[in-house]
């Protein structure tokens, strides 16, 4: 009664292989030159000139409507792509977020005039977009969000602070969760979403918050009366909450949720070449057997997806088990090899050692914390 | 469908007098005579092979149940069993059967000799599907003793089987008993901690304490979220293994068991923990569960077997073949 189901993953087929290997030679040609340190920041890499090329070939946009620039292909062969950028530690930061959510949701909520400005130019991987959720009050719990924006006409101006916006200082646009009626005490009612232009918007600030590695990727925006175009709202006023929950079904249903520290694998396997160690062999083996299995869960995700079923559960479950795979890995790391971590080393392991120690705090918060997802499962066994 | 009738069997003819029985060792004969005439033991075998032809998803539906009903006779064994004797063509099992492999043993002048480890129980079955390096063995009562006793953790027999046989039913090997039967288990640990999940939701939904019930408090809500979280696992883990020993694939049946394993003891100490002092007894059902958990996750090739194995695989595939080895698991 109580099983969260998880269908049989779809087997590679003769297609989605071929597209494997064209997409892995595809990374070798753009991005064969990085070091294991850089491609240790995972999807915090940033590279316009990659989400070009991304683009240029196809690979951006891949499941929507070709009217839209989409490609029209399965949701697995975008799982495929994704997975294998990640595990290449490609910079996929300048499409990131607007081929995973910011294009869906607009695909599913936006106006035909929006969807044909905007969708085309992600597919072709010139348009980056942040999140637009997170306040300094309201983190896990979103309802409780204050920026408001109000009707003036073609306008609507907006009030309010936004923080935790990875790339807002490259990126251009984000969509923005905020209050259009009432105040913060009437939760999900009154909210809506606005697409917001970050290079064209006056009254909008944006300043760098450095995180603990003292590298800039996230950003405090701030709004003062900013005037945001009425024709730039997506989907209905009042509507928000529903919207913002589709998008982060869209944001948490992906491999990201444990590819994060893999470079940190490949390394320590580079290390642990010609070393007879039994007991490195076995947690090697372990550990592959919970990446295995987290693969297998997360493709059940991607063919739900394909199928139109709702798979916010099996998300949560997902990024769940997934966060703890990748924030452990470090851990185990240190029981088989002695090493100082290094944020300034060309050395190899010891670089990627830090970055992955610096950044895996953030794994459990992003995207929703842990402490939210366990509630989310909990709730969709019954309880409460 | 196949697991409506399995769940009808048992809930209808195995009680709580029957796994009490199985706890001392006994043999459920009637109730294996029940199972039998279901076609159980056939339920791996295509129909050209004398079974039912089900899907993938029906035969691991049908494994998982086993193990969410708490079975105390060697079914799923026998079904592996089977499977490998068909897969062999060798004559199928006339009764319950075991699986086992078994490389030290000695073939002189065509007698088959030495000791058998801890068989599921040994004493009771109609044959081995036996594995000596490259070669299936198809063993039958008559060619071993009891040696010792021995039990799992749930207390059914896991005796020492002393062999002396003049070998005739011989076949090269499908595939490992090993792998054979670590598939097996993968589904039973899934099934047993799908039943474990729902005592637990059960059990925290209706005891109350400080005038409310468990489930209400948040970290018992976050224990229940880590438990679903290994019964995903496992259940993925099961079906993973099913697909690779399909294929042939021992790495792909390290993984998926492997998981199983680790999930299993994961979930047998969340539920026991969520259940408080009447998990730890023989009073409440829980029991039959957590120690058939603790019994099937070390058997058919330990878990520093299998993770020696897939470990050596990953490490030979060095820094840049790993990724690409991990996505044919």
């Amino acid at each position: 009664m109580s099983k969260i189901p998880f269908p049989a993953p779809p087997l590679d087929s003769a297609e989605v292989l071929a597209l494997r290997t064209e997409f892995r030679a595809f990374l070798d040609q753009h991005l064969g030159h990085r070091t294991p340190r850089q491609r240790s920041d995972n999807w915090y890499g940033f590279s316009r000139e990659f989400s070009l090329e991304m683009g240029k070939a196809g690979y951006l946009g891949m499941t929507w409507p070709s009217q839209y620039g989409g490609h029209e292909r399965s949701a697995y062969e975008r799982y495929v792509v994704v997975e294998e950028s990640l595990a290449y530690g490609a910079p996929v930061g300048a499409h990131w977020i607007a081929d995973r959510q910011s294009g869906p949701s607009i695909i599913k909520f936006g106006t035909d005039e929006q969807k044909e400005r905007i969708l085309p130019r992600i597919a072709a991987g010139e348009l980056a977009f942040g999140i637009g959720m997170s306040e300094p009050d309201s983190g896990s719990d979103l309802a409780a969000t204050r920026t408001k924006a109000v009707r003036d006409g073609d306008l609507y101006r907006v009030t309010g602070t936004k923080v935790w916006t990875s790339f807002a200082h490259e990126a251009d646009y984000v969509i923005l969760f905020c209050r259009t009626s009432g105040t913060p005490a009437d939760r999900h009612m009154g909210t809506s979403q606005l697409l917001v232009d970050l290079k064209n918007t006056p009254g909008l600030t944006i300043k760098p918050i450095i995180d603990l590695a003292g590298q800039h990727h996230f950003n405090e925006m701030h709004f003062e009366d900013a005037a945001v175009p009425a024709a730039n709202l997506l989907g209905q006023e009042g509507d928000g909450w529903n919207q913002v929950m589709s998008e982060l079904a869209f944001e948490r249903s992906g491999p990201e949720r444990f590819l994060s520290s893999i470079e940190l694998m490949y390394q320590l396997i580079a290390v642990l070449q010609g070393r007879e160690d039994e007991a490195a062999l076995a947690t090697i083996g372990r550990l592959t057997a919970q990446l295995a299995v987290l693969r297998r869960l997360s493709r059940s995700v991607a063919a739900m997806l394909q199928n139109k079923q709702d798979a916010g559960l099996q998300a949560a479950i997902v990024k769940d088990v997934g966060a703890v795979w990748e924030q452990t890995l470090p851990d185990f790391a240190r029981q088989l090899v002695d090493a100082e971590p290094d944020p300034r080393t060309a050395a190899a392991y010891a670089g990627v050692l830090a970055n992955i120690v610096h950044n895996a705090p953030s794994w459990s918060l992003r995207g929703g914390t842990r402490e939210i997802l366990r509630g989310i499962i909990a709730r969709g066994l019954g309880t409460r | 469908m196949l697991a409506e009738m399995i769940e009808r069997l048992f809930e209808r003819s195995l009680g709580e007098a029957g796994q009490a029985a199985a706890r001392e060792g006994r043999w459920l004969d009637a109730l294996w005579a029940e199972a039998s005439e279901m076609g159980l033991p056939l339920a791996l075998l295509s129909e050209e092979q004398g079974g039912f032809g089900l899907s993938a998803a029906e035969q691991g539906e049908a494994l998982i149940l086993l193990g969410k009903l708490a079975v105390p006779l060697p079914l799923a064994e026998t079904m592996g069993a089977n499977r490998l004797l068909a897969m062999a063509g060798l004559p199928l099992a006339d009764g319950p059967a075991g699986l086992a492999r078994a490389d030290h043993l000695t073939l002189e002048n065509g007698m088959l000799s030495g000791r058998v480890e801890r068989v599921a129980w040994g004493e009771n079955l109609d044959c081995l599907a036996l594995a000596v390096g490259d070669t299936l063995y198809r063993v039958p009562r008559s060619a071993w003793q009891v040696a010792e006793t021995g039990a799992a953790m749930n207390f059914h027999p896991r005796p020492v089987l002393e062999l002396s046989w003049e070998a005739d039913a011989i076949a090269p090997l499908p595939h490992c008993p090993l792998a054979e039967g670590a598939t097996l288990r993968a589904h039973q640990i899934a099934g047993a901690i799908e039943a474990a999940l729902d005592m637990t939701l059960e059990h925290t939904a209706t005891r109350i304490q400080f005038g409310k019930p468990l489930q209400k408090n948040q970290v018992v809500q976050h224990e229940l979220a880590k438990l679903a979280g290994e019964l995903a696992c496992a259940t993925a883990a099961a079906g993973l293994a099913a697909e690779a020993l399909d294929r042939g694939d021992l790495l792909g049946v390290a993984a998926g068991s492997l998981r199983a394993r680790e999930a299993a003891g994961n979930a047998a100490a969340i539920a026991t923990q969520m259940h408080g002092a009447i998990g730890f007894t023989r009073e409440h059902a829980l029991h039959l569960f957590t120690t058939s958990l603790w019994s099937w996750r070390d058997e058919f090739g330990g878990q520093v077997f299998w993770a020696k194995l897939l470990g050596r695989a990953a490490v030979d595939a060095g820094e840049s073949g790993y990724w690409p080895m991990v996505t044919t698991l």
